[in-house]
Formats: structure tokens, C-alpha cells, sequence
């Protein structure tokens, strides 16, 4: 708004290359006030600017920092993400104590609130950051870039990234990851790829959890993979008992694999 | 709801871009595949801007569709599914596009006064 006349900038658009930058009178006569001044401007200049600009490239950003970062060090960072209780949590406790001393694995723990899990994997030994999201139902790439600081993992080691239960949000966002594990336990719906293509459209591996479970659950597990694989074609899959330990020796050698 | 970050990181990158300029509108691209709510952006915008120089501005939204290509019987379509299934019956799809989420353009208000002229 114009500090002498009060222009508007709610007046009508005009077209910016008409009324920009030339110098003449000011022509409020019309609507019935003069101001007895001459300066170099009139109608408020209204000017779209195109910025193109994607929204979330600051992330996708930050995102790339954290994946050059890890490259570096050779660290694998697994961005795992399901509903809430699929058994992330349990998941990675077993999977840290049974890796032992051969695998060194960190862990960052995101949640809305508490530091019950951090204190669950901090009980196995391994290095653990909680983030509590508070309001947030997602992590993004700056948080995890402040957590991989303060951990500070030794090269050639895993980080798991166990984002805040969800398979909605925590899909859009890059944290740098070098993988995306999904977990789907046999008590949710076969159907659940389906429902939430975002969330599995991008996944490398689904790990189909609580597989001990089968013998009293209506779960298809075939009907699930089909469903996985419509949203992602080549997403790799393997049935684990986080419990009672079936196929964790296929999951401990995919890591193996990965981490190169 | 992942839509207020979004509606967040929208206003921050226009105030970023555009300075203490007061925004009175801007245009977004919500692809139609994104797994962004129009509608969520929309009611989150209107507390974000609050205090800012995007408030009282119009956040007009475009939503891209996505286009289908079908490797069965070869159909172009347009969809607005992230799983499309084509006509023929077939799943095996490619999808293109549709998942834009980008800020295309604002609109500032500006005086042609100089800012060292008189007062």
C-alpha cells in the first residue's frame, strides 16, 4: 500500500506492463480526491512472479545432504515405516541383538510423544536418538540430518530410521535414506498395499510381520504380495516372526546385502 | 496430517522468494496423484498465513490428472488413481505425471513510487 495515498492493493488487476515504471500525475480526480502532489507512481502495480519452484525442495534437499553424508561413511540408513503396532520397534530389537557385534546398528526413533522405544532399543545396547514429533505425524530430512549429527554412527554401519507409526504421511517425505522398509503384520488387512499405495508405491522391501500369528488370523499372505507388488512392481518381500524368528535370517542377509 | 508442513513450507518458500512483498494471490499445483488434500492445504493456509505477508491472499489450486499408459492393449488415459486399472482390465499400468506439488506463481501488489521519493 502506498504510505502517501493509500492505494489499495485490493484494487482491480491491471496489466503490469501498462501502468509500470512511467512517471505521471496522480489521477485520483476521477473518484473525487486530489492530493496536490506530483510523484512517480499511480495505480498499484499488481506483478505475478512465476516461481516454479517444488514445494518440497528444501527437504528434498537436506535430503540429498544426509544421502551424501551416509555415502561417505558407507553407513546404510533403512527408512522403515508401517502402522502403529506392526512391530517396528520389536522388529529391531531382535534384529540388534542377534546381529551382535558383527553389525554395528544406531537407531533413530521417531514418535509423537515419549521415549518408550528409544528406551527399548537403548536396552539392546545400540546408540539411540528419539525424536518426538510432537504434533507432527511425519519425520523429515532436516530432523534426521540433526539426529545423524548428535549420533554420529561409525562407518559401514546400519541406521534404522523408524519413522512415526503411519503409512500415510511419513511416504512424501525423503530423509536420505538408501532403502524403504515397509512392515505389514498378518493382523491388518491383506489389502492394506491398496489402501495406501503411497506408502508401499515406493517401498524396496516389505517385511510381512507376525507370520507366528497365521494359524488364527484371516490373512491371504499371497493376496498381500500381490496387492504390494501392484503399487510396487519390484518391492522385494520376506515373512518374518519378529517373536518367534521365522525368516529373520533372510531379512539379516537382504541387510548384509545392502549394506555392500 | 502431513498437509500442514506442506501448507507450511509453501508460505516459508514464498516469503523466502519474495521478500516483505505482500502476496494477494498465488497458484499451487496439486497433482491429483500426490497424496496431498487440496482441500486440507486450503483450510491449513488460512491460519498459516496469519501475521505473514501471504495473509488475506487467494491460493488458487491446480490439479494436474496423472496419464495411464496400459502395457496390455496400449490405452492413454487419464487418471486420478495412484493404482489406475485401464478399461481392458489389465493393472499392469504406467503412470506419468500427476504428482506435481509445486508453487507455479505469485501475485504482489506493488507502488510504482519510488521508495526515495517524497513523502
Amino acid at each position: 500500500m502506498c504510505a502517501t495515498c493509500g492505494c489499495s492493493p485490493l484494487t482491480e488487476l491491471v496489466d503490469p506492463e501498462q501502468y509500470g515504471g512511467h512517471g505521471h500525475g496522480h489521477g485520483h480526480g476521477v473518484d473525487g480526491h486530489e492530493h496536490g502532489h506530483e510523484h512517480d507512481h499511480g495505480v498499484p502495480v499488481p506483478r505475478t512472479v512465476t516461481l516454479e519452484e517444488a514445494v518440497l525442495a528444501k527437504n528434498d534437499e537436506l535430503a540429498v545432504d544426509n544421502r551424501v553424508w551416509l555415502a561417505e561413511r558407507g553407513i546404510l540408513a533403512l527408512n522403515v515405516m508401517s502402522s502403529p503396532g506392526s512391530g517396528k520397534t520389536t522388529l529391531l530389537e531382535r534384529t540388534i541383538r542377534d546381529l551382535g557385534l558383527d553389525v554395528p546398528v544406531s537407531v533413530i526413533e521417531g514418535d509423537q510423544e515419549t521415549p518408550l522405544d528409544a528406551d527399548r532399543i537403548k536396552s539392546t545396547g545400540a546408540p539411540v536418538i528419539q525424536i518426538n514429533t510432537g504434533s507432527g505425524c511425519h519425520l523429515d530430512a532436516p530432523m534426521v540430518g540433526r539426529a545423524l549429527t548428535t549420533l554420529d554412527p561409525p562407518q559401514g554401519s546400519v541406521v534404522f530410521i523408524e519413522n512415526v507409526g503411519n503409512l500415510v504421511c511419513p511416504a512424501l517425505f525423503d530423509l536420505g535414506e538408501a532403502g524403504r522398509v515397509v512392515i505389514m503384520s498378518v493382523t491388518e488387512g491383506a489389502d492394506k498395499p491398496l489402501k495406501y499405495p503411497h506408502m508401499f508405491r515406493t517401498a524396496d522391501l516389505m517385511l510381512v510381520n507376525k507370520v507366528d500369528l497365521l494359524p488364527y488370523v484371516d490373512f491371504d499372505v499371497d493376496a498381500c504380495v500381490a496387492a504390494a507388488r501392484r503399487a510396487s512392481p519390484d518391492v522385494e518381500v520376506i515373512s518374518v516372526s519378529a517373536t518367534r524368528g521365522d525368516g529373520l535370517a533372510d531379512w539379516y542377509t537382504w541387510l548384509r546385502e545392502h549394506l555392500g | 496430517m502431513h498437509e500442514l508442513s506442506i501448507t507450511k513450507s509453501i508460505v516459508d518458500q514464498v516469503q523466502a522468494r519474495m521478500g516483505d512483498a505482500q502476496i494477494r494471490r498465488m497458484q499451487v499445483e496439486i497433482g491429483k496423484l500426490s497424496g496431498i488434500v487440496p482441500d486440507s492445504v486450503q483450510f491449513c493456509f488460512e491460519t498459516v498465513v496469519v501475521g505473514t505477508t501471504l495473509e488475506g491472499a487467494v491460493l488458487e489450486v491446480v490439479e494436474p490428472f496423472g496419464s495411464a499408459h496400459c502395457h496390455d492393449c496400449g490405452a492413454d488415459f487419464p487418471t486420478d488413481e495412484v493404482l489406475p486399472l485401464c478399461r481392458c482390465g489389465s493393472a499392469d499400468i504406467q503412470v506419468l505425471g500427476g504428482r506435481e506439488l509445486r508453487i507455479r506463481e505469485v501475485e504482489v501488489v506493488e507502488c510504482a513510487r519510488p521508495a526515495d521519493a517524497h513523502p
